[in-house]
């Protein structure tokens, strides 16, 4: 028998999108397993082996080839720019990447700040817009930052947008829409290719089905 | 400024110690072996050159180029790869020699420092170049040679992928016509490995429906030689007729050296946005995550040196190489010969004798040797001429 097929999840929010999306493509991954603490879990009937990591991090192991194949959003991706192959939108998790602020509030005509979590998806979007900004990185309640005065502008992912609203700011402008995506490992997609185009062709039944 | 502790050195920089640095030399001289035995003549080059000639052409991308001033103020950089040093020397020096020049080469390179680990900044090639052949039989010596030398080294778990940049570049003229931004633009998805977002493009774009569904046919160009008959139906021009020709002639040729069965064919394989210009390839291994080593055919870096020519070449990305072989540490067969005051001279003969014999030994005063147990284990023979010591210990 061939090494097992080594697929990093993403834990937390969309684990359960994907396990279920995994299960109906023919892939019976335990459904609690999100909850439980442990980090490596082996399905040697099905010559699999799962590893759950923090779905910023899926796309390093997949890149360095400790995982074969991982399910990353596409945040992520644009973020990090990683030299994997990306060969499926998963269109789970829907949400997008958005400019936010207070409303009514122009920008800042000196050296506007804009605080995120994605300093590069903001920048690129921005230079794009020829605006020059400077970027604030922040890891978590990035809504805080116009409040209290450290930023113009946030660039953050929005879902449903209660966020945003419970906290007075309005969106500006919409950047991208995101998804999580099936990517691989530019080696395991050549070295284990059939393993890989079969797991790719069942996700892809599953999904036409769903249109 | 942070003070630099000792130990530290430059980003992406590592020491080569010695069990690393046998195994090194043992792959280094088994692809020689291998690549020597093909014709070709090894050469070296300068470490660093100007910006404005081998930099500006080389395949690496600006922004990863080392790049330090001369006392003139004239930008130079650590040499990115070997290609196009030795595209310079053909052009120059050995302009006036016998073409088709079979030219080998091993030596490290330079890549602007990654902040991340698993990039090294230094790493060594061992490649080849065979310019001034333009035909399949070139592409398919090239590609052989490759096969064979990794074969020399013991690897036989690998998988050569081959592709065919003519191939796609016709292929999109061929549906798009001479819109050159969307060409542009779904060869940069597929460059950049994201089929999701070709996916994409191609169905924004505003084409028949016939013609979406052959670009998206394109990304299922991949297999065995099978695929010649389907990329044959969807390509209709004279350009990707005659790709699908060459593949199929480097296929048979392939065959004849008897190394068809590492080889894969991937007709979207796009390893560089510009620089290859025929027939390319990546060569895989387990247990790496990353290349093992590339080539592919390149003609438009030997004319912006002013020779016009066809090559092409491999290189060999030699640590990684090693790293795939993964051999256990082994015996380097070394002889110590301990001794004392009393027993030097009788050791010496001994160390000579040996050492005349070709084999590896070392003379050694016990009075050095702070663990006796230990400083033996770590050599594959002893021999103690120490008053009371055993005379020998295997």
């Amino acid at each position: 028998m061939s090494k097992p097929l080594t697929i990093a999840m993403p834990k937390g929010r969309i684990y359960e999108e994907a396990a279920e999306l995994m299960k109906r493509a023919g892939y019976e991954l335990e459904a609690d397993m999100d909850e439980s603490r442990k980090l490596i879990l082996e399905f040697p009937e099905q010559n699999i082996r799962v590893m759950m990591a923090k779905p910023m991090d899926v796309v390093t192991y997949v890149e360095y080839g400790a995982a074969d194949i991982g399910i990353a959003g596409k945040d992520v991706l644009l973020e990090q720019d990683r030299d994997v192959y990306e060969v499926l939108d998963l269109k789970i998790s829907p949400c997008y990447v958005a400019v936010a602020g207070l409303p009514d509030q122009p920008l800042s005509r000196i050296a506007p700040k804009i605080a995120t979590k994605y300093p590069k998806v903001a920048s690129d979007y921005f230079r794009e817009q020829g605006e020059q900004i400077e970027i604030i990185p922040l890891n978590g309640s990035i809504e805080l930052a116009p409040l209290i005065g450290l930023a113009d502008r946030i660039v953050d992912i929005v879902s449903t947008g209660r966020t945003l609203k419970e906290n007075g700011l309005v969106e500006y402008e919409k950047i991208t829409d995101i998804t999580s995506r099936l990517i691989v490992n530019p080696v395991s997609y050549r070295l284990k290719s059939t393993e890989i185009e079969e797991m790719v062709s069942k996700l892809s039944e599953v999904m036409e089905g769903e249109r | 400024m942070v003070k630099r502790l000792m130990f530290e050195k430059p980003l992406g920089m590592r020491d080569t110690l010695p069990f690393f640095y046998n195994q090194k030399s043992k792959a280094r001289q088994q692809l020689s072996n291998a690549i020597l035995s093909f014709g070709y003549s090894f050469m070296d080059t300068p470490i660093m050159e100007y910006h404005e000639t081998v930099g500006k052409v080389s395949a690496t991308l600006d922004q990863q180029l080392f790049k330090l001033l001369d006392q003139q103020g004239h930008t130079l950089v650590l040499r990115p790869d070997m290609t196009a040093p030795i595209a310079r020397v053909a052009a120059s020096q050995l302009k006036d020699a016998e073409f088709p020049l079979r030219l080998a080469y091993e030596g490290p390179v330079f890549r602007a420092q990654q902040t991340e680990g698993g990039k090294p900044a230094q790493f060594e090639q061992v490649g080849t170049e065979l310019i001034g052949d333009h035909s399949s039989y070139g592409d398919a010596e090239v590609i052989a040679l490759l096969v064979e030398s990794l074969k020399q080294t013991g690897l036989d778990d690998f998988v050569i992928t081959v592709g065919h940049i003519g191939y796609v570049k016709a292929f999109f003229t061929d549906l798009l016509g001479d819109d050159e931004d969307t060409i542009e633009y779904l060869l940069n998805y597929l460059y950049r490995k994201n089929y999701v977002g070709y996916r994409e493009a191609v169905k924004e774009l505003s084409v028949p429906k016939d013609k979406k569904d052959a670009l998206l046919q394109l990304l299922t160009l991949k297999g065995g030689d099978e695929i010649f008959d389907s990329s044959r139906s969807l390509a209709r021009n004279q350009a990707c007729m005659q790709a699908v020709n060459e593949l199929k002639q480097l296929y048979r040729l392939l065959q004849q050296y008897e190394v068809e069965k590492y080889i894969h064919f991937d007709l979207n394989l796009i390893s560089h946005m510009d620089y290859y210009t025929g027939i390319l390839f990546e060569g895989y291994a387990p247990n790496l995550g990353a290349l093992l080593c590339n080539g592919g055919r390149y003609d438009t870096l030997l004319p912006s040196f002013q020779l016009s020519a066809s090559a092409t070449g491999f290189a060999v990305h030699l640590e990684r190489l090693v790293e795939a072989l993964n051999e256990q540490e082994s015996d380097d067969g070394r002889i110590g010969v301990i001794v004392d005051d009393d027993s030097y001279g009788q050791g010496l003969q001994e160390a000579k004798r040996y050492r005349e014999d070709g084999q590896a030994v070392l003379l050694q005063h016990v009075d050095q040797i702070p663990d006796l147990q230990a400083f033996k284990a770590e050599l594959s023979e002893t021999i103690d001429l120490t008053k009371g010591g055993g005379e020998r210990d295997e």
